[in-house]
């Protein structure tokens, strides 16, 4: 079957992984052509970044083999991986905070056992990658204190250090802004120019349409389908990921709100650090509304449901929740929060939401534990709990319906319903929810937006925050725009549209508007 | 992404067992270093400890001091904590027995002694395991730092107490006088001995009984109840503990205060059931065993027994070797013991992936 004349950069032949009962990857076959941008896509859980991880190295694959410059490779180890040209930019950064760029670059290829005659050398290699890619850096930078958008960069760099030719980039849009990631594509298109293979991992459409040559679409742990990105469109990829048709959209009525359930005034957190992580943050939720907090992550969304939820006790300001008042003076932990019908989906299931290591039904309590429907006078009562647990699974389509099962072993989707059935059950007053279908496939995240609608229609007040703008703007009736803790923009739907937003999310809003005031004022 | 799958029986039969085999693997070449057959030392250390009646019984009685210390460790491991304290909580829950037994064996009939003497063994561990538990969950002191130190400061407390307030007058050796019979904790070879069932005479008493009561008790406690719940969620992801309203300073309150307390059991069998009176370094190390037995033991009740009759086997097995062999000195048989400690415990998990992955591989194929 090999063919020596095509120039593929990297070829995988019937590459198998299995995880205990789940195959992971099956029979995967993908030839990559030099020099080009191949996008991966798949949905969460599809198998791309188990794939990635034999390309790199951090699995070995169970059968098949790898073919780099159509010389077969064996990658046991990063190092081997390395050593075939092969770099990696990971979804979350590997890099030591508190070092300076170069430090970070050379960190693992120091050559040597004094520092200064490696780090002399990189800088030099290093000025001249900068220039021949156009990564413009300060390379005495601490990386901690650059922009993510920078700090990724050093990711590249890192891996062009060590002499990648095919870079694999694993959903490197995910903590970026729009305007980053346009600029991401730019640097990508300039590698390519160079002679560099691309790989991209994601799941946006938009992002493969936008920057590559080739698409290969995974679906459940298989590689379905090969196309030329520039005769495929949006509908066949997403038509080929799901296996179905897909409503992109949900179908959603006008919000008609009510009163107002909860209103929050000024609230402000400073973390142990002293850092201001929340800024004046003011927002009134009403019933039958659903507001979504949009922003690049990391914005002070997080620490926002965790305030309003109880988990952590804000520095000043005050809640209005229904009848009570909570603040500085008077705070309410997460468990009296409930005890007042307030309901939070966390943003992240694995450490907060379930606790991994439970067997569904005692996961599908937590934070509930307390109460009298699940326990005796000294034990509690498991049959009801699991009883309760299956219903629930039969009434959510949670699989396997096995409330004895490890919450680790059920698949994002399912782990996700668990927590959102937990919470919804309860029938809360007001519901917060944080990144409902992060790590969670379309088919499933089609039912728990419809299931959040329903929520809204029948009277809860909800908040949304998500970092999927794709989201937000299909759930929402009204936006609320976060920037470094503060509250930077607020529109109503109709008002919204993806560039506003994106320029509000990289606090670009007011400042685009002046400018153009600006030049409004110069041409008159 | 599911997690591979393991037979059950490779994490709690397999693993342990090939541990405490590679620790006799080495030991075997100690004690073929200093000229003995190790097969003849096996023989007789098996011997000891489990081949007459009497052999069995001592065994059980360390392995009752085990199973408490084994307990406490695995109680605070549950919930994600590592209470190294267990040597100082026993120290002094063995002051509060004393204290108990001295004050009431000459007006008291065994009846109110005994009850009295347990839950003064119980407070006393939990009071001194409270102040490290105060100061992790409020203060934010590592509680391994000060559960260590605090082994100490029992230490040059008991001293203190017991040369300077305790003490036998008129006698020279650190020791409360003898108790009246009456705290005593009956022998279980004087228990069965009526039902004309003799199992020789040993040690062994009472607090046996109480030891596997509590095992009981804890597992109840850890799997059954809301506070286990508590504790164990704490244990696995203290961002969900405080996602899910669980006031973790509190819980780590009370589980240190538990784990002390089944830490001051050990006083219960040695100062009621064996010793009689009150005297220093009793615990002779049981309570650093314990974090061992826990280990072995999976911090599950079922394993810790398990784990703390092996540990008994080595004393009382080890003991017997000793005087068998005379080039084996005592200290061949600690060294022994710290083969078994450092493959079961430090080294525990040195085959696990490798032995996992056989069977996923396996699973797999």
């Amino acid at each position: 079957m090999t063919n020596n004349a095509t120039p593929y950069a990297i070829e995988l032949r019937d590459i198998s992984k299995r995880f205990g009962a789940v195959q992971a990857n099956k029979d995967i076959c993908l030839q990559v052509e030099a020099g080009t941008i191949h996008g991966i896509i798949g949905e969460n859980g599809a198998g791309k970044s188990t794939l990635m991880s034999i390309i790199y190295g951090f699995y070995e694959a169970d059968t098949g083999y790898i073919e780099v410059d159509s010389k077969r490779v064996d990658i046991r180890t990063s190092q081997d991986a390395i050593d075939s040209g092969i770099g990696m930019v990971h979804q979350h950064f590997m890099l030591v905070e508190n070092f300076t760029v170069l430090e970070n670059v050379v960190l693992g290829a120091e050559g040597g056992a004094l520092l200064k005659q490696g780090m002399d050398a990189a800088r030099v290699e290093l000025q001249r990658l900068a220039q021949e890619y156009s990564l413009d850096i300060d390379v005495d930078a601490i990386v901690e204190e650059l922009p993510v958008g920078l700090q990724q960069r050093v990711e590249i760099l890192k891996a062009l250090y060590r002499g990648a030719r095919i870079l694999i980039l694993d959903e490197p849009t995910g903590v970026l802004t729009p305007q980053e990631a346009d600029h991401l594509f730019r640097i990508l298109k300039a590698l390519k120019e160079q002679g560099v293979t691309v790989l991209l991992i994601t799941h946006k459409l938009r992002e493969i349409l936008a920057s590559t040559d080739n698409v290969s679409v995974m679906r459940q742990g298989e590689m379905v389908a090969h196309r030329e990105t520039a005769k495929t469109d949006k509908e066949e990829l997403a038509e080929l990921m799901v296996g179905k048709k897909v409503r992109l959209q949900v179908s959603k009525e006008v919000a008609a709100p009510t009163e107002t359930v909860l209103s929050a005034k000024n609230l402000c957190f400073v973390d142990g650090q002293g850092v201001e992580r929340l800024k004046n943050v003011s927002l009134d939720l009403r019933a039958g509304e659903i507001v979504g907090i949009a922003g690049v992550s990391g914005n002070g969304q997080s620490e926002l449901l965790n305030v309003l939820s109880g988990i952590t006790p804000m520095t000043s300001g005050e809640i209005q929740f229904g009848d009570t008042l909570i603040n500085a003076k008077a705070p309410k932990n997460a468990a009296q929060m409930r005890d007042l019908k307030m309901a939070h989906v966390p943003e992240d299931r694995h450490k907060m939401g379930l606790v991994t290591g439970f067997e569904a039904y005692e996961a599908a309590v937590l934070g509930y534990h307390n109460s009298d429907a699940y326990n005796g006078k000294v034990l509690m009562n498991r049959k009801v709990m699991v009883d309760e647990c299956s219903r629930r699974m039969a009434g959510w389509d949670v699989r396997p319906p096995n409330p004895h099962l490890k919450t680790a072993n059920f698949s994002g989707g399912n782990q996700q319903k668990i927590v959102i059935a937990r919470e919804v059950e309860q029938n809360p007053d007001v519901l917060l929810i944080g990144q409902p279908t992060r790590g969670v496939d379309i088919g499933a995240i089609e039912n728990i937006h419809e299931q959040i609608v329903k929520l809204c229609v029948a009277g809860k007040a909800i908040l949304l925050v998500s970092v999927e703008l794709d989201e937000i703007m299909a759930l929402s009736d009204r936006i609320i725009v976060m920037f470094d803790g503060a509250i930077v923009g607020e529109l109503d739907i109709k008002d919204a549209d993806e560039r506003t937003l994106g320029l509000m999310m990289a606090n670009a809003y007011n400042e685009e508007l002046s400018e153009q005031a600006l030049q409004e004022g110069e041409s008159a | 992404m599911s997690q591979p799958k393991v037979p059950v029986w490779v994490n709690v039969a397999l693993i342990p067992f090939i541990n405490i085999m590679l620790a006799f693997l080495v030991s075997g070449l100690v004690i073929l270093a200093i000229g003995e057959d190790p097969i003849e030392a096996a023989g007789y250390l098996i011997y000891g400890a489990f081949g007459y009646d009497e052999g069995i019984g001592y065994t059980l009685y360390y392995a009752t001091n085990f199973i408490f210390t084994g307990l406490a460790v695995s109680v605070a491991f549950k919930a994600g904590l590592f209470n190294i304290g267990g040597e100082g909580q026993a120290y002094i829950g063995g002051l509060g027995v004393g204290l108990v037994c001295l004050a009431l064996d000459k007006t008291m009939p065994f009846y109110v002694i005994a009850p009295l003497a347990i839950i003064g063994a119980g407070v006393f561990g939990a009071a001194w395991a409270y102040i490290p538990a105060y100061l992790q969950a409020r203060r934010g002191s590592h509680i391994v730092i000060t559960t260590i130190m605090f082994n100490f400061i029992a230490s040059s407390l008991m001293v203190y107490l017991i040369v300077n307030w305790l003490k036998e007058d008129g006698r020279m050796a650190p020791n409360s006088r003898t108790f009246e019979e009456s705290a005593w904790l009956p022998y279980l070879h004087d228990f069965f001995l009526p039902l004309g069932i003799d199992i020789g005479s040993s040690p062994l008493n009472f607090a046996f009984v109480i030891a596997l009561v509590c095992c009981v008790l804890v597992w109840g406690l850890i799997w059954h109840t809301r506070w286990g719940y508590q504790l164990r969620t704490l244990g696995t992801s203290a961002t969900a503990a405080s996602y899910a309203g669980i006031d973790t300073a509190k819980v780590t309150i009370w589980v240190m205060l538990i784990s002390g307390g089944l830490a001051g059991f050990v006083g219960i069998n040695e100062i009621m059931g064996v010793n009689h009176s009150l005297l220093l370094n009793f615990t002779a190390g049981y309570g650093f065993a314990g974090i061992a037995v826990s280990l072995m033991g999976r911090n599950h009740p079922i394993g810790i027994v398990l784990a703390a009759i092996l540990f008994g086997a080595l004393y009382q097995g080890g003991a017997e070797l000793a005087f068998e062999l005379p080039n084996i000195t005592p200290e061949i048989v600690v060294v022994i013991q710290g083969l078994v400690i450092l493959f079961s415990g430090a080294l525990e998990h040195m085959f696990k992936d490798r032995i996992e992955g056989f069977f996923i591989r396996r699973a797999v194929a």
